[in-house]
């Protein structure tokens, strides 16, 4: 039976409360819009680059725990890395979350992310915890159009 | 017959909700190792045994075309279809069999109305539609303004979740054509008065589509003492099956609609010079319908008769009363719709989580609801929430089943408070 302790852990339960970097980025022309037009959930990601790096990451949404506290994280696994470093993070989280890669497996590479390894049990859940990660990659690509999980 | 002497009189309305819970096998199941607790009835509502044996006989004993072959199968088939009908018919007491059009559900038979009637409609025309329709009472009526280049006018909704009426009759103009409006929010739970709707926008000589969707699980329906001009609905959120519906239409608006689909089984005669339609309810039912699903649907409306409506009524008023007490009382719920005239329904937000979060941790209890917004967004934005936890119930639920949410909530506020 899946369990809710794996889901619901403290620290994403602590970031769904206060999440970090919730902010808008103003001086950057890179940021997306996230929809799940299911569950009505919306967030928008900033992104600034120095060159290929990512010196500062923010989001502003609406959404569930799982969302708020995927996309908190999430802008603070990828400050300082490479585009291309950002990316392969979200393939990593996303073949953990859909339970395509254990957490062992992935713990080099995701390190703290790794906590969202319960969501794979709860498969209608699996979008919540993308949803970010989608929005993120729009940004990186500067695409005009909002993302959607459909 | 009178109670013996020194008891009270047995109340009128008797209602054994454990003989009803036994006609429906699904809700003996246990999920996540939790007794099922079904309250996502506005959704869609669980079979009786009578219906799932009918579409089973069906397809076992009785399968075949219908209106086509000579054969006894197809006879047998034709008759069945048509009983069914009439048994509509007789169910929302319209005057005549034809006023009843089976459709894949309420959604197919707004968008009928919308491409056949609607064509009426022209640039620079009203549609007035309620702020609390589901999208299938919205979007129709948008796609059809954009063809014709009319306008889609939204009649408000108060801070209770009640239709605005005085707003509403402001909302009438000469250039109004159509009134779109629900029977009972699926979003809420508000019962709108339809017949005095009805009768405001027939003195502005405005036409009613009435979404009645929510309506026919919970309250009988009479098309006559309503006065409405259409009237839809779907077989499986009243115990039927999915992938049939009911538009009932007046007779007079119907015979003079243009078809919707073209097809076998819609047509008089066809050639190459021209063809011909069939009368009315045939001219709109196109191709092979639903036919295993029409004839689920008439033991469907039998056992709504069987339990009676008097009594579902009292039984289910009585244990939605409790539901939003119960609910209401669980510290940090804002109860979103306080209509004074409420059924099936009930919507909340909590401080402590999500909606979503809500749903994630009650279906751990073996407890269905529903998250999200419900296909109505506008009544999302007009109470300013992305979306609600909706518990939705039918004839089958109990106030036990009330405490297992209760107590579910509870456990929300301790994982996330």
């Amino acid at each position: 039976m899946a369990d809710l302790n794996e889901l619901y852990q403290s620290v994403i339960l602590d970031h769904n409360r206060s999440p970090r970097n919730f902010r808008e980025i103003s001086d950057t022309p890179h940021h997306a819009e996230g929809h799940n037009p299911l569950c009505g959930d919306n967030l928008r990601v900033w992104v600034e680059l120095d060159g290929d790096v990512i010196t500062d990451a923010s989001f502003i949404g609406n959404g569930c725990a799982i969302s708020k506290a995927s996309a908190s994280l999430m802008t603070q696994a990828v400050k300082g890395k490479r585009v291309s470093e950002a990316k392969e993070l979200f393939t990593t989280f996303q073949k953990l979350v859909t339970g395509q890669a254990s957490p062992q497996e992935s713990k080099d590479i995701l390190g703290k992310l790794i906590l969202f390894a319960g969501v794979s049990e709860f498969p209608v859940r699996v979008k919540c915890a993308s949803l970010s990660w989608h929005t993120l990659n729009a940004a990186l690509e500067d695409a005009p159009e909002a993302v959607t999980t459909e | 017959m009178s109670a013996p002497s020194g008891l009270p009189e047995a109340d009128a309305v008797s209602y054994d909700v454990t003989t009803v819970r036994a006609d429906f096998p699904i809700l003996g199941q246990t999920v996540h190792g939790r007794p099922l607790v079904y309250l996502d009835n506005a959704a869609t509502a669980q079979k009786p045994r009578v219906v799932i044996d009918a579409v089973d006989r069906f397809f076992r004993e009785q399968n075949a075309n219908i209106h086509r072959g000579v054969h006894a199968l197809s006879a047998q088939a034709t008759v069945a279809y048509d009983e069914v009908r009439a048994k509509v018919r007789a169910f929302i007491n319209a005057r005549e069999d034809r006023e009843i059009v089976f459709v894949r559900g309420t959604t197919e038979a707004i968008n009928l109305v919308a491409q056949t009637f609607g064509r009426g409609i022209g640039s620079g025309d009203e549609i007035l539609v309620s702020e609390m329709e589901h999208h299938s009472n919205l979007v129709p009526w948008q796609l059809l303004a954009g063809q014709v280049g009319a306008v889609v006018k939204p009649a408000p909704i108060t801070g209770e979740g009640e239709l605005d009426l005085d707003a509403l009759r402001a909302a009438f103009t000469p250039r109004t054509k159509l009134l779109a409006v629900t029977h009972v929010s699926n979003a809420l739970g508000t019962v709108n008065p339809i017949a005095e709707i009805v009768s405001e926008a027939h003195a502005h000589g405005v036409p009613v589509v009435v979404d009645g969707a929510q309506a026919v699980p919970h309250i009988p329906v009479d098309v006559a003492a309503l006065g409405c001009d259409f009237y839809a609905f779907s077989g499986h959120k009243m115990f039927g099956p999915t992938g049939v519906g009911v538009l009932y239409g007046r007779a007079e608006l119907l015979e003079a609609m243009p078809p919707y689909q073209g097809g076998g089984g819609m047509i008089a005669s066809v050639s190459f010079e021209g063809t011909t339609y069939a009368p009315i309810p045939t001219r709109f039912e196109a191709g092979t319908p639903a036919i295993a699903e029409v004839i689920g649907l008439g033991p469907a409306i039998d056992y709504m008769y069987e339990v009676g409506f008097e009594a579902l009524m009292a039984y289910e008023a009585e244990l939605v009363d409790y539901a939003v007490e119960q609910i209401g009382a669980v510290p940090g719920v804002r109860l979103i719709g306080t209509p004074e005239t409420r059924v099936g329904v009930v919507s909340f937000v909590m401080d402590a989580a999500h909606p979503h979060d809500v749903g994630t941790v009650l279906d751990q209890d073996g407890i269905a609801v529903r998250a999200g917004h419900h296909c109505s967004q506008p009544v999302m934005d007009h109470f300013g929430v992305p979306a609600t936890v909706r518990a939705s119930f039918a004839l089958y639920n109990t106030p036990d089943e009330v405490d297992t949410l209760v107590q579910g909530l509870h456990r929300v506020n301790e994982i996330f408070g």
